[in-house]
């Protein structure tokens, strides 16, 4: 009994402790912003490899997230003779949440993962001590990089998830199951709003999203054991980690903007 | 330095087509006419019951949406709803007889405000109040009177020895 309660009060402060640790890490990454504007060169480099290179899976996904959707929505709205609601359904259900909450689990299976195994395998071969032995900073050189770009470039790729998942259903609606196109995108405009959807959606919660990831992933390789059982152990963390906080975040978000 | 050049071209790319899909987002998918919403001209209609009428749900004039509903708000004193209807600039011409109803689209469609033009040659503007309104039907209460017509109109069972 009381072994038990111990083992939860251990379980609690190591909790706390990384917690502690992470948030540390966070404040030494914003102050790391300085430095890195002096070499945005660093940035796009690292856009390349966590952005342009998550195009091809955000690309297919979106599209085959969007076909779905206009499949299922008109299964079911062909009973109520609504499937003149089909655009509104793909659209909102696409910019409120599986636009951003997709785009960023498969950010983090794509893009976090491969930051965490980078980092970490150049904390194991001591690059980065190297690095400070020669009084260059990792977090100006490394960390900060890394995380600017990755918290840039995920609201360009939920952004894209987006509109290609509603022109993946607008193809399945529109060319294959014959929902008129005038009302497929007329019923969304009059629905979907800017600000109300596009913007407490697609865009407010991307942003959250791509912070916390980015701040995940880079803190994982940061923390992993340099070994390469840690580094493993320090990947899988990432992407749970991020998936995990990435859906409750995203109910709080949801709650706060769409909840009544 | 070639590579870089590369590079750095396909981020510009990347950045592009990010940039391209908000834009798509703002002005295929929303309408961002909606933006513009606070340049129209608002008039209010009391109605005694406003049914599920939601705010921003739609003004119509013979079936053609010219506005939404700015905000609804419920009048202490004479335990009316006020609805302010927020109407698009371009639609300047309403006489000031018109009638608002409270109408359902389709048998289980949203609620939107509906408006009958009047005949009078002066025209609504900002702040003017709509006089004749009708209310939401509500389902209930429709059911509920055609219940008590059956229950009056039925002769009471003749009894059988």
């Amino acid at each position: 009994m009381l072994d038990g309660l111990r083992r939860l009060g251990q379980a609690t402060l190591r909790w706390l402790n990384r917690l502690g640790h992470a948030t540390l890490f966070l404040l030494g990454l914003l102050r790391a912003l300085g430095a890195l504007s002096r070499r945005p060169g660093l940035i796009v480099r690292q856009l390349y490899a966590l952005g342009v290179l998550s195009l091809p899976i955000i690309a297919m996904s979106g599209l085959f997230v969007g076909m779905v959707l206009g499949l299922q929505g008109y299964a079911n709205l062909v009973d109520f003779g609504a499937t003149s609601t089909l655009g509104t359904v793909v659209a909102l259900s696409l910019v409120r949440e599986l636009g951003p909450v997709l785009a960023a689990l498969l950010y983090a299976a794509r893009a976090g993962s491969a930051l965490t195994a980078e980092i970490g395998l150049m904390k194991a071969t001591e690059q980065l001590a190297c690095m400070q032995m020669m009084a260059v900073d990792p977090f100006a050189r490394v960390f900060a990089p890394r995380f600017v770009a990755g918290f840039l470039a995920m609201p360009l790729l939920a952004g894209i998830f987006t509109a290609i998942g509603i022109l993946g259903g607008y193809f399945v609606a529109v060319q294959q199951l014959g929902v008129d196109s005038g009302a497929f995108w007329s019923q969304m405009q009059a629905v979907v709003g800017l600000v109300d959807d596009v913007l407490y959606g697609v865009v407010i919660k991307s942003v959250a999203f791509g912070w916390v990831a980015n701040w995940i992933a880079v803190f994982e390789g940061y923390d992993a054991m340099p070994t390469s059982e840690g580094i493993s152990l320090a990947t899988t963390r990432t992407v749970v980690n991020t998936a995990l906080v990435v859906l409750a975040l995203d109910f709080v978000l949801t709650a706060l903007f769409f909840g009544v | 330095m070639g590579n870089l050049k590369k590079l750095e071209l396909a981020v510009g790319a990347f950045v592009a087509l990010g940039l391209a899909a908000f834009f798509m987002l703002a002005m295929k998918v929303s309408d961002i006419t909606d933006l513009g919403k606070n340049q129209g001209y608002q008039v209010t209609a009391r109605f005694e019951n406003i049914g599920a009428l939601k705010v921003r749900a739609p003004v119509t004039l013979g079936g053609v949406r010219i506005g939404r509903v700015a905000a609804i708000q419920l009048d202490p004193r004479s335990y009316e709803a006020v609805v302010t209807l927020a109407i698009e600039p371009q639609y300047d011409r309403l006489p000031t007889d018109s009638s608002a109803s409270i109408l359902t689209a389709g048998l289980l469609g949203e609620q939107y405000v509906g408006l009958e033009p009047g005949g009078m040659d002066e025209t609504l503007k900002n702040g003017s109040s709509l006089k004749l309104t009708q209310s939401a039907l509500v389902l209930e209460k429709l059911i509920g009177r055609m219940l008590t017509n059956a229950v009056s109109a039925t002769p009471p069972p003749a009894k059988t020895p």
